[in-house]
């Protein structure tokens, strides 16, 4: 069963997506930028599949192309379930 | 290293091509969803070759021209999500390039080329998060040489090559492999009253017909964790015709 579309929520996902990506836990912050994080668009992939996964939320390309920020994926996220 | 759990979906493969290869990742242990789209029986007797081996097998009756009838052959379901997916379904509608219609020409395309796209768009998903996948296509000579009358069906071989190459470099660092096997002229029902063409059989250096099985071991290699550096080729099966 889908996940609860909360902020927290989604926070911790993602958060746990990126860490499962590579990323280092203590360079997770909402400002982190996906750039210096070497989050790359496979990446991005990726992680739209966890978010399928865990909410039932789909993020097309279209959807992804203009996000900088970790924080910009999870308000995404939350306003897509809305 | 141990293949994750999942299945195989073989679109297509109530017979010919599909069967056997259906049947021969059987053989490898995949637990194996063959597709139909009108030969229910067919599918049904694969099923039962399957289970008989010892091996599993689902039915799923779908038209892989259809965008719906697709999503629901790669839901995850109790054999897991697909982690190797045949992309095998195909059909010829030939004619000399002047006298293809607009429906002939967009039925090859949907059918050989669009459902591969959907089907693979969809697997690739759950094969990331699995850090493992196998996609095979179907392609055919045809789709590297040339034969006169089937311009819609080349296109169609010619793009799977393409899109297969494509997909393989995009995906390849996360542990899955892109491959196509391209047939010559195989003993199945769509190449009905071209096999037994002996002046054909004349210009293929093993001067005979290939059969499906030996199409379906290349398809069974390259699914197999053993074919893991393997990606974005096209192995050609044709008896040395396009050597």
């Amino acid at each position: 069963m889908a996940t609860d579309v909360t902020t927290d929520n989604v926070e911790k996902v993602i958060f746990d997506g990126l860490v499962e990506l590579g990323t280092e836990r203590d360079e997770l912050s909402r400002e982190a930028t996906l750039e210096d994080l070497d989050v790359d668009s496979l990446d991005l992939v990726e992680l739209a599949q966890i978010v399928e996964d865990e909410f039932g939320v789909e993020l097309r390309g279209d959807d992804v192309k203009d996000v900088k920020t970790v924080g910009e994926v999870i308000d995404l996220v939350v306003s897509k379930a809305a | 290293m141990s293949r994750p759990e999942g299945c195989a979906l073989v679109t297509g493969s109530s017979r010919g091509i599909g069967a056997a290869t259906a049947l021969a990742l059987a053989g490898d242990g995949w637990p194996v969803r063959i597709n139909y789209r009108a030969d229910e029986e067919g599918a049904r007797e694969v099923a039962e070759r399957i289970a008989a081996e010892g091996g599993r097998a689902r039915v799923l009756q779908g038209d892989v021209a259809d965008a719906a009838d697709t999503e629901r052959l790669l839901e995850p379901g109790e054999d897991g999500p697909v982690l190797a997916l045949v992309n095998n379904a195909g059909l010829r509608l030939d004619n000399l390039s002047p006298q293809i219609s607009d429906e002939d020409w967009q039925r090859v395309i949907d059918v050989n080329l669009t459902a591969a796209f959907r089907a693979t768009r969809q697997a690739l998903g759950p094969m990331l998060r699995a850090r493992f996948g196998r996609i095979v296509n179907v392609a055919s000579i045809v789709g590297i040489r040339a034969n006169a009358g089937q311009a819609n069906y080349a296109a169609s071989k010619a793009g799977t090559i393409g899109f297969t190459k494509t997909v393989a470099v995009e995906v390849a660092r996360r542990g899955i492999t892109v491959n196509a096997v391209a047939p010559g002229l195989i003993e199945t029902a769509l190449t009905e009253g071209i096999a037994d063409d002996s002046d054909l059989k004349k210009a293929i250096p093993a001067r005979r017909v290939g059969t499906p099985e030996e199409v379906a071991a290349c398809i069974r290699f390259l699914a197999s964790e053993e074919a893991s550096y393997v990606t974005g080729t096209t192995l050609t099966v044709d008896g040395g015709l396009s050597a």
